[in-house]
């Protein structure tokens, strides 16, 4: 079972030939790579510009969320923008106030695109690209836009002559200083066409790098979802919530004949010693062997049939064939529309202590990771009926 | 005297119940004087917390793990119990919901089994601020089994979690509880009820508002929101609670555009902003920020007691962990009471309280859900709101009230050097240059 580093760097390797770190690298543009199936959506990836632009060094950003960047004055309506359009897996661009490492706000063209696998129609990644907006959208009286376009920098602040500094410390006053009352770095701020140009080409280089590097693993990405998600496999937008629930859990399809497996947590692989690949698809029984009790398994073959819950405590075995005892919780799962859309099974082995850290018995754990699948699937299903494409 | 007849949801199983019995040793196992009270119940202790609600997230995000946090693995975990004990009215998830196609995307839900077929009872709407009434349904009287938690302040800087016996220095008489609601509109549905042993009217106070802007913050997740209703706003029960469940989708009103109206001056800056709702049916007020969380929670408070004293009823929505809040005030109770309601709108016997002006609509009738459109759910909801000419001497009116002094943030589009409620920067800022590299496309 792989740590949480270890997935983090086979998220770009396990898609995309070797080379495309340092393709990638060669890009003129910040952005970062984040990876949507890995629990915390951390960021995989972040181009030598972006660490630049930030502050932050390459090991204070990958391996966490892109929420490090937001600060006290970031606008919360927009951040839920984000969450949205990261949920329902779709494109967008906004203009967002970030924070370097050393504290400073400054405001940016946040533009966001998902990667889609051509083969199943899945979110692999995510890819953020940041343009910095130059200061100055406000509008004069007589609607004139004051624009400072006419000042280009492309390298360090050092390299600019004197009689310029003047003028760029107006301009870097204006994002940085903190003294101000709120309302300059509060007030959205609009990039210029420039800028989102600026933003549209990163994209697609992005965009072209990646697919030119996923050719020759053989596992294609495009920019567009290029075929409905795999039958039998979880909505993808479901991997976000589900992979914030730490316990051992497996989400069953009853539509499905042989009642297969379609969503399996870390902590489940974990438990049991699989890797995903080697649990997706298969029958939920799987996990039982010579000494499992038939009648248990009969047990909850039935509660499936009549769409109740049961618990009961089954003899299974890991995958180096070793024992154990689980104590299985299994409940129907609704979607939006009342109807039973999965069966979760949440496990626990009966060895485990008792009570966690918390004082939270083991029993509630499990019912607790049962209510989170049920609000996650719930939830994501409710715009299922409008949203056809 | 206004009155609405109107049927009250069931929020707990023992509200229907005869008020006989209340003496000496119920048998029932309630919260009361009667019984072994709140002593027992296992507690959540948050931790003091006297920093900024946002805070500055430029940390290591080893400190802010993702994953589903303690509160909420608790909160979940216990109503799921309470479920397969079938505690429940009615299963929730069973219930039809959909988003509504349009710009806001309004969230409408069949729930058939909320509503009794039971005769209405009468409920007086103009009078905000009513006194305690003991023989009336009170929370006292709810089973222990209803009961989740006690939720408190911890002593120290860390949130605890005591399943039995608490610590001996718990003091029982002032403890707040988490209970179900056994009529839930979501999963997670449950109240707050802050000194349940005090029998606290329906009125906001500074300490109870915080305590529920502690459970937003505790429960670290935005999509776990949690509401007031004010008496003559479609609070059913007369004794202090809020409300608060999960819905991972957002609300409509959370994404209305608005504008900012007001921020504090000077040395009373406690770093609060207020807004407008722009293009809502129904308008609001949005509070932000706040250097602290008290500040943020103080200036809604105190805008509330305003309201309440004024007998202007509302509705509070805290979201997005306790970092926006929206005030609406509103008057449909009144306007039905006067019967100037349309009778297709009272035919659909939608209640808005605090939910459904933020976006979620709970029908009972099929037809009403199946047709369910923008237009019906704005056409509604506009119905609650103030008049624009009402609100604008209440909004003045509540600022005021709440310490806050017109700021015209009008100035954006204004030159710098005129009046401005903002330090100028500084010429010396040119010496705090960051020390990055500056890339201007």
């Amino acid at each position: 079972m792989e740590s949480q580093l270890a997935l983090i760097e086979q998220s770009l390797n396990s898609r995309y030939s070797l080379w495309v770190r340092e393709a990638l690298e060669e890009l003129p543009h910040n952005f970062i790579i984040t990876d949507p199936t890995i629990s915390g959506h951390p960021i995989v990836f972040a181009s030598p510009w972006f660490l630049k632009m930030s502050g932050f060094s390459r090991d204070q950003v990958i391996g966490n969320n892109g929420r490090m960047f937001q600060g006290p004055k970031t606008n919360r309506k927009t951040v839920m923008e984000i969450r949205e359009a990261i949920r329902e897996e779709r494109a967008m661009q906004v203009n967002l106030l970030n924070y370097r490492k050393d504290g400073t706000p400054f405001w940016m063209l946040f533009q966001m695109s998902p990667v889609f696998s051509k083969e199943d129609g899945r979110v692999v990644h995510f890819v953020g690209v940041q343009v910095p907006i130059s200061r100055n959208k406000r509008l004069t009286d007589d609607g004139a836009d004051v624009t400072w376009n006419e000042i280009v920098f492309g390298s360090c602040r050092r390299e600019v002559c004197s009689d310029t500094l003047a003028k760029l410390g107006r301009v870097l006053a204006l994002d940085t200083d903190t003294n101000c009352r709120g309302v300059e770095t509060e007030e959205p701020c609009e990039a210029s066409d420039l800028e989102k140009q600026s933003a549209a080409t990163a994209i697609s280089n992005i965009f072209s790098v990646l697919t030119h590097y996923s050719e020759s693993t053989g596992r294609l990405v495009c920019g567009k979802r290029c075929s409905l998600p795999a039958a039998g496999l979880i909505n993808s937008s479901l991997n976000i919530p589900l992979g914030r629930i730490k316990q051992s859990f497996v989400l069953i399809d009853p539509q499905l004949p042989n009642l297969p497996i379609v969503y399996a947590s870390d902590a489940f692989l974990k438990l049991t010693g699989y890797d995903r690949h080697e649990v997706l698809g298969r029958n939920w029984r799987f996990l039982s062997g010579v000494d499992t009790d038939p009648s248990v398994l009969h047990q909850v073959q039935e509660s499936i049939r009549v769409e109740q819950a049961c618990t009961v405590c089954i003899l299974n075995y890991r995958k180096d064939e070793s024992k154990f005892w689980n104590l299985l919780h299994l409940s129907p799962v609704r979607n939006a529309t009342g109807k039973i859309a999965y069966f979760v099974g949440v496990q626990m082995e009966e060895k485990c202590e008792r009570q966690d850290r918390h004082g939270l018995s083991p029993e509630i754990r499990q019912l607790g990771a049962v209510g989170a699948v049920k609000v996650a699937v719930r939830s994501s299903s409710i715009g299922a009926s409008c949203s056809k494409s | 005297m206004l009155t609405i007849k109107k049927v009250p949801t069931v929020v707990s199983n023992y509200q229907e119940e005869s008020s006989e019995n209340r003496f000496e040793g119920c048998g029932k196992n309630c919260l009361g004087k009667c019984c072994l009270p709140v002593a027992l119940l296992p507690i959540y202790a948050f931790k003091k917390d006297g920093s900024n609600l946002n805070g500055n997230s430029v940390v290591k995000s080893s400190e802010e793990q993702p994953q589903i946090c303690f509160l909420h693995n608790l909160l979940l975990g216990q109503w799921e119990d309470r479920m397969s004990c079938g505690l429940f009215r009615y299963d929730v998830t069973a219930c039809d919901t959909k988003i509504i196609p349009g710009r806001y995307g309004f969230i409408a839900q069949l729930n058939e089994g909320r509503h009794l077929k039971k005769r209405p009872t009468e409920f007086r709407v103009d009078m905000v601020l009513q006194d305690f009434d003991e023989t009336k349904f009170n929370f006292t009287k709810v089973g222990q089994e209803e009961v989740l938690f006690r939720f408190e302040q911890s002593n120290d800087q860390k949130s605890h979690f005591f399943p039995s016996a608490p610590p001996i220095t718990a003091d029982s008489k002032t403890s707040s509880v988490v209970a179900i609601n056994v009529s839930p509109i979501e999963y997670g549905h449950v109240l707050l009820i802050p000194q349940v042993l005090n029998c606290l009217p329906q009125r906001i106070d500074h300490e109870s508002f915080l305590l529920a802007l502690h459970l937003a913050k505790e429960a670290a997740d935005p999509f776990f929101r949690v509401g007031y209703n004010s008496l003559g706003a479609f609070a059913t029960i007369n004794h202090l609670h809020f409300q608060a469940y999960y819905l991972a989708a957002p609300f409509p009103v959370e994404k209305a555009p608005s504008k900012r109206i007001m921020t504090m001056k000077g040395l009373r800056d406690k770093g609060v902003t207020v807004s407008q709702l722009l293009n809502y049916p129904v308008r609001g007020l949005v509070f932000e920020g706040g250097n602290t969380m008290q500040d943020l929670s103080d200036s809604v408070a105190s805008s509330c007691i305003f309201l309440q004293n004024n007998n202007i009823p509302f509705n509070v929505l805290i979201a997005d962990c306790g970092r926006r809040i929206f005030l609406f005030p509103q008057c449909y109770a009144e306007k039905q009471a006067l019967g100037e309601v349309s009778q297709e709108l009272l035919d659909a016997q939608v209640n808005p309280a605090v939910w459904e002006i933020s976006g979620h609509i709970v029908l009972k009738r099929r037809q009403d859900f199946e047709d369910a459109s923008e237009t019906y759910a704005w056409r509604l909801l506009a119905e609650v709101s103030l008049s624009k000419k009402r609100f604008q001497e209440v909004k003045a009116d509540i600022l005021e009230a709440a310490g806050f002094e017109e700021a015209d943030i009008e100035e954006n589009n204004r030159n710098h050097e005129g009046e401005s409620i903002y330090e100028q920067p500084s010429p010396k800022a040119v010496a705090h240059l960051p020390q990055d590299c500056l890339v201007i496309h």
